[in-house]
């Protein structure tokens, strides 16, 4: 099959590679740009394991052809990381609440929050509880996951708050 | 501050040892997506692999044509059966003492099995070629219920097996027929039976379903045909039993074999077993010279590796007016698909479903069970169980509330007067264990005090006025629970698998700096082992858990270890942990009497330290004892500060729990809304409470799914009618309740540190609970049994049966 060019940033650099037009977002990522963090959990997009910002939206990178990237702003859970290397606040709050065991979903989990937390920076238990359903953990019980969120989401805002 | 002026506590909590929620380890790598899974593994020329598997549930395969997949762009090579036949692979051992098919050898058994197995250049080339291969299918009549499967008539599934008087687990009665496993006195039993007060009699039916860990399985088999040495990275819990099963099929050498699990996203019993898919990718690394990996997909995951539960359980208790329990039977037919491929100790081909006695002190029971092959996926794995710990579970606590029903008394109370009392442990069972130890009225007490229970239930009284006034049509129900499991298989005398004993193994070094690595024979599938294994040594030999690595999984490194299921890392390899850890204490003691010019015996260990009795000022930290170890020439001692052990426990641990739940059920929808889940665990020592919890949580979620929703269904076909997550009830954040925990602590008097095990507790109590909400529920209509799981759809047609819609 023919292979496409493609285009995208991601996590603040330029990424590219040939791909054919089938190829999905997920295995581009994975395989021709070597970005490891999000994974693969379905396929059909039920899982959220593969969940990446794409052009400041949430979405599950395994439902996405790459050519549809082209082009776009992508970050993933690598992209979360501070500039000098430590943890982003969500990562931290995940470490710090236990939001995590096997850590499979908790790229997808984590990029998922960050974006939830853009949508909405103040939210209750029962926003952050919908605004995750889309992303499965089979080991936690989502109970720390949670836990986690509402830490960073105050974190966050004491932050900006001082910055202010 | 320093060492003279902490104090003992403060220079504890430096350690984060044993009961210091300490964060894990692992985090820092897993939060910023730098695990190392399988899938992330990508080797110079790597190749693919993705299976042809049968649409069909029973059919004969007549001819497969791989000439069109040959032609496919990036397709190398097209694996059958009669290419692995000369090297005798087409059928493999299972666990289970039975051979399973590696690729279809003329006929099928079960949806989704194992045909061909297609290799090439990427994963997309790889499915191409699987849509290219021809096969050609014979249908055959199709048996997915094992009562049938057991009819004189009934079809013969494994006609390589026809008209043997003898399996594996001795003499079988019919062609379908696996096994017939006994345990107890029948005729005590029966004599019990007859004669009773009461007795309440119930069929039982634990469901199949799957334990779906959000990581499928996989592997990349990696032959150096230069040094002849053959790598395997995958999804296994109990790597070094895969490089055994590998040589012993192989023939390779198992020095030439090194087995990797990397990290595993969850398990859950789902990566004991030994699949096709590893198999034919070593295969094919052999005849291509080259890494193939194969990795599942969700669906593939779903229909053909691994399966739990699918238990009909009949039973029969008995009980005096007053409701003391006289006798328990169960008569169990286990339906294990086409091939045994159940995970269980060799001795036990129902694993530990002789448990079902439960928390309870009875007298005789009889328990028997019929292994039947049916035309579904082969399995039987211990979902987040022990060994069918969770069947049994299951059925004795519903086997308490139909008998409490038929009493006409509170379950809580049945239970209370039927429990083994504290003073009754080391306690022999009626089926043959010795529970190790137990409080079981303190922690019920404890947990029925914390929900209020007679509170809750004069507000289901007021509720069920209400309902029956019409001012509402919400019925509440209250679930009771109180589970003893068995876990830490297992003394070597009677647990084996395949032959090896269930011992596990542990090996620190302590370096020169008095830093650590120590390496088992486990290994985490989210457990958080390096967290808590080093608390463990923390605490035993005085180093901080912060200086300690710990490692596991990498056959060329760790000690031999049995792997991580059946909840028992913490009973056995926790245990080897402290064992070699204790051997490293007592020669640093002897180092530091000879630095403090004392004898042996007038030092003692404190922390962090040997110090002089009587004398603390007079002391040697562990660091400055490591360092000595190697530096300094000790007269009678060898250099160096290692250690290994190997233990063997003399018992299993039997941890246990009092959960307690409250739904409320819409009659007209079959909703079922839980409002509260309150848990109180007993795991003895507990080693850090921060992953307790975290167990707990995810093992009770585990559970709400069972419960409520998630099984592997069949149509009459042998279609499997849940193949994606569209169908697999897993729940969201959203339908997931916030959980209330708790503890007693009664220690496991034979394990080093007391520790009994916890992974497993919550989905072996935490189904029964919730499946015993929804049925007090409809208690008042007269309901006494409806099968799980209780989604809205059944839950709707059990209120529309008792006529609560007229
Ligand atoms: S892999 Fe994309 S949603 Fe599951
Ligand atoms: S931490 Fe294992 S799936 Fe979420």
């Amino acid at each position: 099959m023919t292979k496409m060019h493609v285009k995208m940033t991601v996590n603040g650099e330029a990424a590219e590679g040939l791909a054919e037009p089938r190829t999905l977002l997920i295995h581009f990522l994975r395989e021709t740009l070597k970005i490891k963090g999000p994974h693969i959990g379905c396929e059909t997009t039920h899982c959220g394991a593969c969940t990446v910002d794409l052009n400041g939206k949430s979405v599950k990178s395994c439902t996405v052809f790459v050519g549809q990237a082209n082009g776009a702003e992508i970050t993933t859970v690598e992209g979360l990381v501070n500039a000098d290397g430590s943890l982003g606040v969500i990562q931290e709050m995940f470490r710090e609440h236990h939001g995590l065991q096997c850590g499979f979903c908790t790229p997808g989990m984590i990029t998922r929050a960050h974006r939830l937390l853009q949508e909405n920076p103040m939210p209750t238990e029962e926003e952050v509880r919908f605004g995750m359903a889309g992303n499965l953990c089979r080991c936690t019980g989502y109970q720390n996951i949670v836990k986690a969120i509402m830490a960073a989401a105050e974190t966050l805002n004491a932050q900006k708050e001082a910055a202010e | 501050m320093n060492d003279q002026t902490m104090t003992p506590e403060q220079r504890a909590a430096n350690l984060k040892g044993m009961g210091s929620s300490r964060k894990r380890v692992e985090d820092v790598r897993f939060t910023q997506g730098k695990g190392n899974y399988v899938d992330d593994i990508n080797l110079d020329g790597m190749l693919f692999g993705d299976f042809v598997r049968s649409p069909y549930a029973h059919a004969r395969v007549t001819g497969i044509d791989a000439e069109e997949a040959l032609k496919v762009p990036g397709v190398l090579a097209v694996i059958t059966a009669k290419d692995l036949e000369p090297l005798g692979l087409h059928w493999m051992p299972t666990l289970a003492g039975d051979k399973q098919m590696v690729l279809a050898d003329g006929k099928v058994l079960f949806q989704g099995q194992e045909v061909a197995f297609v290799v090439a250049t990427d994963r997309y080339a790889a499915a191409d070629g699987v849509e290219a291969v021809e096969v050609d299918y014979e249908e055959l009549p199709v048996v997915v219920d094992p009562f049938k499967a057991l009819e004189p008539d009934a079809p013969v599934l494994r006609e390589d097996i026809r008209d043997r008087a003898e399996g594996a687990h001795g003499p079988v009665r019919h062609n379908n027929h696996i096994f017939t496993w006994e345990q107890g006195d029948k005729a005590a039993t029966e004599a019990v039976l007859a004669e009773a007060d009461i007795v309440a009699e119930e069929m039982v039916y634990y469901h199949r379903t799957h334990p779906c860990p959000l990581e499928t399985c996989g592997c990349v088999a990696s032959m150096d045909k230069v040094t002849g040495k053959l790598t395997l990275w995958g999804t296994f819990q109990a790597p070094h039993a895969v490089r055994t099963v590998a040589s012993l099929i192989s023939g390779i050498a198992e020095h030439n074999i090194r087995v990797i699990s990397p990290d595993i996203g969850g398990g859950f019993g789902n990566k004991v077993g030994v699949y096709p898919g590893y198999v034919c990718s070593i295969v094919a690394s052999i005849v291509t010279g080259k890494p193939v990996k194969w990795v599942e997909d969700r669906m593939e995951n779903l229909m053909a590796t691994a399966f739990a539960r699918d238990y009909w359980m009949q039973g029969k208790i008995a009980a005096t007016k007053d409701g003391k329990i006289t006798g328990l039977w169960c008569h169990t037919t286990a339906d294990h698909g086409g091939f045994d491929a159940c995970a269980d100790p060799t001795k036990f081909p129902a694993g530990f479903m002789n448990i079902c006695t439960g928390s309870y002190d009875i007298p005789v029971a009889y328990l028997a069970v019929d292994g039947v092959y049916t035309n579904k996926a082969p399995g039987g794995v211990a979902y987040r169980c022990s060994f069918r710990v969770t069947e049994a579970a299951y059925f004795i606590e519903r086997m308490i509330e139909v008998l409490a029903i038929k009493l006409g008394m509170d379950a809580a109370e049945l239970r209370r007067i039927n429990f083994i009392k504290a003073d009754q442990f080391p306690y022999q069972s009626a089926l043959g264990w010795e529970y190790d130890s137990g409080d079981y009225h303190t922690a019920w007490d404890k947990a029925l005090k914390a929900v209020d229970y007679d509170g809750l239930r004069a507000e289901q009284v007021q509720r069920l006025e209400d309902f029956r006034a019409g001012k509402t049509r919400k019925l509440m129900g209250i679930g009771l629970t109180h589970f003893t499991e068995i876990v830490g298989a297992g003394p070597v005398k009677n647990c084996d698998i395949l032959g090896l004993g269930m011992f596990d193994s542990c090996e620190i070094r302590i370096h020169p700096t008095g830093s650590a690595i120590a390496r088992l024979g486990t290994i985490s599938q989210g457990q958080g082992h390096a967290t808590t294994f080093a608390q463990i040594i923390a605490s035993e030999i005085g180093l901080p858990a912060d200086d300690i690595t710990l490692e596991e999984g990498d056959t060329d490194t760790a000690p031999y270890g049995l792997g991580t299921y059946g909840s028992r890392s913490t009973p056995v390899a926790g245990a080897a942990t402290a064992m070699a850890a204790r051997k490293i204490r007592a020669k640093a003691q002897m180092i530091a009497a000879y630095l403090l010019e004392v004898h042996d015996d007038d030092v003692e260990f404190d922390v962090d330290r040997f110090a002089v009795k009587g004398a603390p000022e007079r002391f040697k930290t562990m660091k400055e004892i490591a360092f000595a170890a190697y530096n300094q020439a000790i007269p009678g001692i060898e250099p160096g500060l290692e250690a290994v052990s190997y233990y063997d426990p003399p018992n299993m641990t039997y941890p246990f729990g009092a959960y307690i739940c409250v739904v409320d059920i819409d009659v007209d929808t079959g909703e079922t809304e839980i409002r509260s889940f309150y848990a109180l665990d007993d795991c003895g020592t507990r080693i850090n409470p921060m992953i307790i919890e975290g167990q707990v949580h995810g093992g009770l979620t585990e559970a709400l799914a069972i419960a409520m929703g998630q099984e592997i269904a069949y149509d009459e076909m042998g279609n499997v009618k849940t193949g994606t997550l569209m169908d697999f009830f897993l729940p969201t954040s959203w339908e997931t309740p916030h959980y209330t925990t708790d503890h007693t602590t009664t220690p496991s008097p034979h394990h080093p540190i007391g520790a009994k095990g916890v992974g497993e507790s919550p989905n072996v109590g935490g189904v029964p609970c919730f499946s015993n909400a929804v049925h007090d529920a409809f208690r008042p209509f007269g309901l006494t049994q409806s099968h799980m799981p209780h989604d809205h759809w059944r839950v709707w047609k059990t209120a529309n049966r008792l006529g609560l819609h007229n």
